[in-house]
């Protein structure tokens, strides 16, 4: 039977009968956050233009008009103040979701989210645990320029303490966000906007209000036998791209969605490495310290380099700050074709 | 008050001269100090009232027993300067002889154990950071008085005092200073990082602690506890940005957050002229109101941290307070602290301006403890100080089992890595 899941919003629409539902990456973050708003009182939203704007990206729209000034928070323009200020209310008992209206502006509260939040259980030893996600647009945009285009996975990523989650998908941003929530422990959270407005599948058990994805654990999206290619957020549809053109070739990709960054599943990477013997990671950030590079280091350290037919490669960000021009951001960032052309070295074809 | 300290101070010089106040000169002294105290109190049912006298005996103080001390006794206490606000605290502190020995015995354990730090530290046994807070228990001892347990407070690295006033033993905090098992974080957190219900430590990032304090006032507000949190930095911390932002987000909100300046002068090697373009900390919150507070009189402390938390609880807001005090060390146990000042200065403050030494006074001058009493209070801190050293330096450090723990809470085991690929090493919550 045809019905429309979770609270009734314009936004998406009703497909076919069978219960799945089209609802595109905004739409899931929104309805998590929703349903997670409502399960606990302890969580409250904070940051720029969440509330009365319905959020920069309309990630937070109708939530204001939902819950109010007292759980959806419009915050002056002082990262390093409202972040430190979330931290606290989640030493004394709240969980607040802090978004940063991009994580290029995290830079100025980075202390908070290290210092403040990552340590502080460990520095007690157990005793103040620290419930808090900080969410927001991570990556290369369109047009954004240098300042506006940074990816951290890799700079968060560096840090014990933290945990941190970059979902690609609908399934993965609702499933990841709700478990980002309920988790004790600070999660940074990297969305991306290019991928805001795409709509995606999600069954009617996606669709339940505890469907929750654990985080840690990567998700092989795709099945294949000649290759591995492991990636996280918006590069994940470009390696299901180039699979697919690949597939006409006769080249078997098995893609790999990281879903977390960390902790790393090592042991999901290492298993396909294992079966395929050949490994390319895929990101959007930069190369130098990035996590291929650590993808790349784990697989020489583990079991799986003895299955390794060719050495283990990387395709990032080019090592440059983002440019503006349409010509130059396009050739910044990883396109398809650079993830076919990598493949086909790899596999000396 | 010079009047009261010239009669305090000759009883003494000769009691240095014969080693042993008579209980005549005391009784004198007492009779002297009639004139400028008011030693009568208000019925007081725990004591047993003395038959009154005939007129002119003398006052013969022989064998004194704890029913001869008064039970409480007012003070006059220095007006605060205030910002943005019609009236302050009280200029008169009433102060119970159980409130007296309470606070002696509290600061007073607060400075012989940063001295017992002092000295662990010299012998190498304390490593790495070490801020001690001698000079300023008034501060710790003060909001303590005016807060309840229930409250929440977070400070900065100079913590020690703070860690002991919210309820950590001395043991516990001297064992993590030596980083061992039995340590408050178990030895893994240090002089900067203690914890404690309700005390988020100890931080040690400068001015980090002040959006952190307000966030704890945002809970208290948004659980409608009637809670305060008293957030304190020191004047070097007093020019952050961040410190700005939490003053305007917690004005905007009207978040319970008492701002509290601690102002000892110097911020490591800088003097307040030198490092603030406006030393007027208590004004440094423009549109929040302010006082300016003596922060080496407890009681004044007490008072005016009262009067900011019923502010904070009737809903006006924050509120920004100013605490001049000093501190005896330099920033650090590795700053000698002579280099940016004279001892001259520092020797000034101890005789005229210690806290310990204000409070001890105003006891006995005005018959709520003897000197006996105090010194039987300073021998039991002492012993207090002594076993908590000798477990601090004979508490084993941790286990190495507990290196990778405490990553993660409510959370299974997992592994991290070690220095090398081949050790592999457990991390439970």
């Amino acid at each position: 039977e045809c019905r429309l899941g979770g609270s009734a919003k314009r936004s998406y629409s009703i497909t076919s009968c069978a219960s799945v539902f089209q609802v595109n990456v905004r739409d899931a973050l929104n309805q998590a956050m929703d349903e997670e708003l409502e399960r606990d009182e302890r969580v409250f939203l904070l940051g720029e233009e969440v509330a009365q704007y319905d959020g920069a990206y309309k990630v937070s729209r109708g939530l204001w008009k939902k819950y109010g000034d007292k759980r959806i928070i419009d915050t002056p323009i002082t990262e390093m103040g409202f972040a430190g200020i979330a931290v606290g209310a989640a030493f004394a008992g709240l969980r607040p979701i802090c978004e940063f209206m991009t994580w290029n502006f995290s830079m100025q509260a980075i202390d908070q989210v290290i210092n403040s939040a990552a340590k502080t259980y460990y520095m007690s030893a157990g005793f103040q645990t620290v419930p808090i996600v900080f969410r927001g647009p991570n990556g290369s945009s369109a047009g954004v320029a240098a300042q506006h285009s940074q990816c951290f996975a890799a700079w968060y990523g560096h840090c014990p303490g933290l945990k941190v989650v970059s979902p690609w998908n609908s399934e993965d941003a609702r499933g990841l966000l709700k478990a980002a929530i309920r988790d004790d422990n600070p999660v940074v959270f990297l969305e991306n906007e290019m991928m805001y407005g795409v709509p995606f599948e999600l069954s009617e058990e996606m669709m339940h209000k505890d469907f929750v994805i654990p985080i840690g654990k990567a998700k092989v999206e795709r099945q294949g036998t000649h290759i591995t290619l492991v990636s996280h957020s918006r590069c994940v549809g470009f390696c299901l791209d180039a699979a697919a053109v690949l597939a006409k070739e006769g080249v078997e990709c098995e893609v790999v969605n990281l879903r977390t960054i960390r902790p790393l599943d090592v042991d999901t990477i290492e298993a396909s490495v294992m079966k395929t013997g050949n490994l390319v990671t895929v990101e959007g950030g930069w190369p130098q310290y990035g996590v291929g590079a650590e993808i790349c280091a784990r697989i020489m350290e583990g079991p799986a380099f003895n299955y390794l037919d060719a050495p283990a490669v990387r395709v990032t960000g080019v090592d440059i700050p983002m440019p503006y021009a349409k010509i130059l951001e396009d050739h910044s960032v990883p396109q398809i074709k650079d993830i076919i052309f990598s493949v086909k070295k790899v596999l000396n074809m | 008050m010079q009047n009261m300290l010239t009669l305090i101070s000759n009883v003494f010089r000769l009691g240095n001269a014969s080693k042993n106040v008579g209980a005549q000169a005391v009784s004198e002294l007492l009779i002297g100090l009639s004139k400028y105290v008011d030693l009568t109190a208000p019925p007081a049912p725990a004591t047993p009232r003395q038959p009154p006298l005939p007129p002119g005996t003398r006052m013969v103080v022989s064998a004194r027993s704890f029913a001869d001390f008064t039970p409480q006794a007012s003070f006059p206490i220095k007006k605060c300067d205030l910002h943005r606000l019609e009236e302050g605290p009280s200029d008169e502190a009433l102060l119970t002889r159980e409130q007296g020995l309470q606070y002696y015995r509290t600061m007073q354990t607060v400075r012989r154990m940063e001295l017992k730090a002092d000295q662990l530290y010299k012998q190498k046994i304390i490593r790495g950071f070490c801020h001690l807070y001698d000079g300023q228990e008034a501060c710790a001892m003060g909001i303590e008085a005016g807060i309840n347990p229930t409250d929440h407070l977070i400070t900065a690295y100079r913590a020690h005092g703070y860690t002991f006033t919210r309820g950590v033993a001395v043991r516990e905090i001297l064992a993590e200073l030596t980083g061992r098992r039995g340590g408050v974080a178990k030895g893994k957190g240090g002089s900067m990082h203690m914890y404690a219900k309700n005390f988020y430590g100890g931080n040690g990032i400068v001015g980090a602690q002040v959006p952190l304090g307000a966030g704890v006032a945002l809970a208290c507000q948004y659980q409608g506890n009637n809670q305060v949190c008293v957030t304190l930095y020191g004047d070097g911390a007093a020019n952050q940005g961040q410190i700005f932002e939490s003053f305007n987000m917690a004005a905007l909100w009207k978040l319970p957050c008492i701002f509290i300046c601690e102002n000892n002068k110097f911020g490591m090697g800088t003097s307040v002229e030198r490092s603030s373009a406006s030393t007027d900390y208590y004004k440094r919150g423009d549109y929040i109101p302010g006082l300016k507070v003596d922060g080496m009189d407890v009681l004044c402390v007490r008072e005016a941290i009262r009067f900011a938390a019923d502010y904070c609880r009737a809903g006006k807001g924050p509120i920004v307070m100013e605490l001049e005090t000093y501190r005896y060390h330099g920033h650090s146990m590795s700053d000698p602290g002579v280099s940016y000042r004279t001892r001259e200065e520092i020797q000034e403050v101890r005789t005229k301006n210690d806290p310990i030494s204000m409070l001890k006074e105003r006891m006995l001058s005005n018959n709520m403890s003897s000197v006996e009493e105090l010194k039987e209070i300073d021998l039991e801190i002492r012993k207090v100080i002594e076993d908590a050293a000798q477990y601090a330096i004979s508490d084993p450090e941790p286990s190495l089992d507990e290196l990778c723990n405490h990553i993660y809470a409510r959370d299974p085991p997992m592994e991290v890595r070690g220095t090398n690929p081949w050790v592999k090493l457990k991390s439970v919550s």
